[in-house]
């Protein structure tokens, strides 16, 4: 296979997209059913704290998701330009994590946020380009 | 014959109770939004330290991974390495009580941090079209954080994990 073909290419940005995107609502889930760590940590100190973080098995599985991304992003930059990979890849998960909020964490993505998501997009897309 | 009151004459004045804010208020504190600035500000930094150690250390060749562990003694990719440990510990607070559609565009001011970084200390050009995508990520940011930062119905917390909170 011609790993510098546009397919190619397609396939690992989307990998990078796909493992970022899940990596962020994993961790936001588990975050979401541990409740607030600031009220968690004025009860029962940091310890208490971090107790709670390190049961989460779905915020392990977001770190692991999140690493997966950091390595796909490496792999897709030794095969393909920086300036077409980064600009694409944070732009592109910037849309699917709002996609995803709505869909699998049920966020009230409203226009404000799919604005807000928008223009932060295209922002990083010019300023990495 | 006196008789004795019942009750205590002397009138309880009403205490309102503290108003709590809720999750899913549209305002948040200025302690949250110190974490919010927290996790831009450390994000960013943390980024160039690592790219400036990275760019003094050289490039790292496949075949030889142990370089990577070498890296980690430089100063910069240290201070950057430390950074963005409080950049992931402040993010994960910042997650736990605002959406992630609010704190991914509230945080995002963290690339222009970057690209300002990147021109005031490395005396790097930013052309016109990277000065547009700036101006659009600060108008993102502007846009959502006149918003509310937490769905007020998303997922509650198991009554097992805040017990201990509303105890306290």
């Amino acid at each position: 296979m011609n790993l510098h073909s546009d397919s190619a290419v397609a396939a690992m940005i989307g990998a990078v997209v796909l493992s970022a995107t899940a990596g962020d609502i994993a961790i936001s889930s588990a975050l979401k059913k541990i409740g607030d760590l600031g009220q968690i940590r004025r009860a029962r100190g940091w310890g208490g704290a971090l107790c709670a973080i390190a049961g989460s098995g779905r915020l392990f599985c977001g770190v692991g998701f999140m690493a997966a991304s950091f390595f796909a992003l490496l792999f897709a930059l030794s095969h393909a330009e920086v300036s077409l990979v980064a600009p694409a890849a944070g732009s592109l998960t910037f849309v699917a994590n709002a996609i995803a909020a709505k869909w699998i964490l049920r966020e009230n993505v409203d226009g404000r946020r799919w604005l807000a998501a928008l223009l932060v997009c295209c922002g990083v897309a010019l300023l990495r380009a | 014959m006196t008789s004795k009151p019942i009750l205590n004459s002397t009138p309880i004045p009403y205490r309102a109770p503290r108003p709590e804010p809720a999750r899913g208020a549209e305002g948040l504190s200025a302690g949250k939004y110190a974490i919010l600035g927290v996790v831009t500000l450390t994000g960013a930094f943390g980024d160039t330290l690592l790219s400036i150690g990275m760019k003094r250390f050289g490039p790292i060749p496949l075949a030889r991974p142990e370089l990577m562990i070498r890296a980690l003694y430089s100063p910069w990719v240290a201070g950057g390495v430390l950074l963005l440990l409080a950049f992931f510990a402040s993010y994960l607070t910042a997650l736990s009580w605002a959406d992630l559609t609010y704190v991914l565009p509230a945080t995002s001011f963290g690339y222009a941090v970057i690209a300002l970084l990147s021109k005031l200390w490395l005396h790097e050009r930013i052309s016109a079209g990277r000065w547009m995508g700036i101006a659009l990520i600060v108008a993102g940011v502007g846009f959502v954080a006149r918003g509310p930062a937490l769905t007020p119905n998303s997922e509650p917390p198991p009554t097992g994990a805040l017990q201990g909170a509303e105890e306290g």
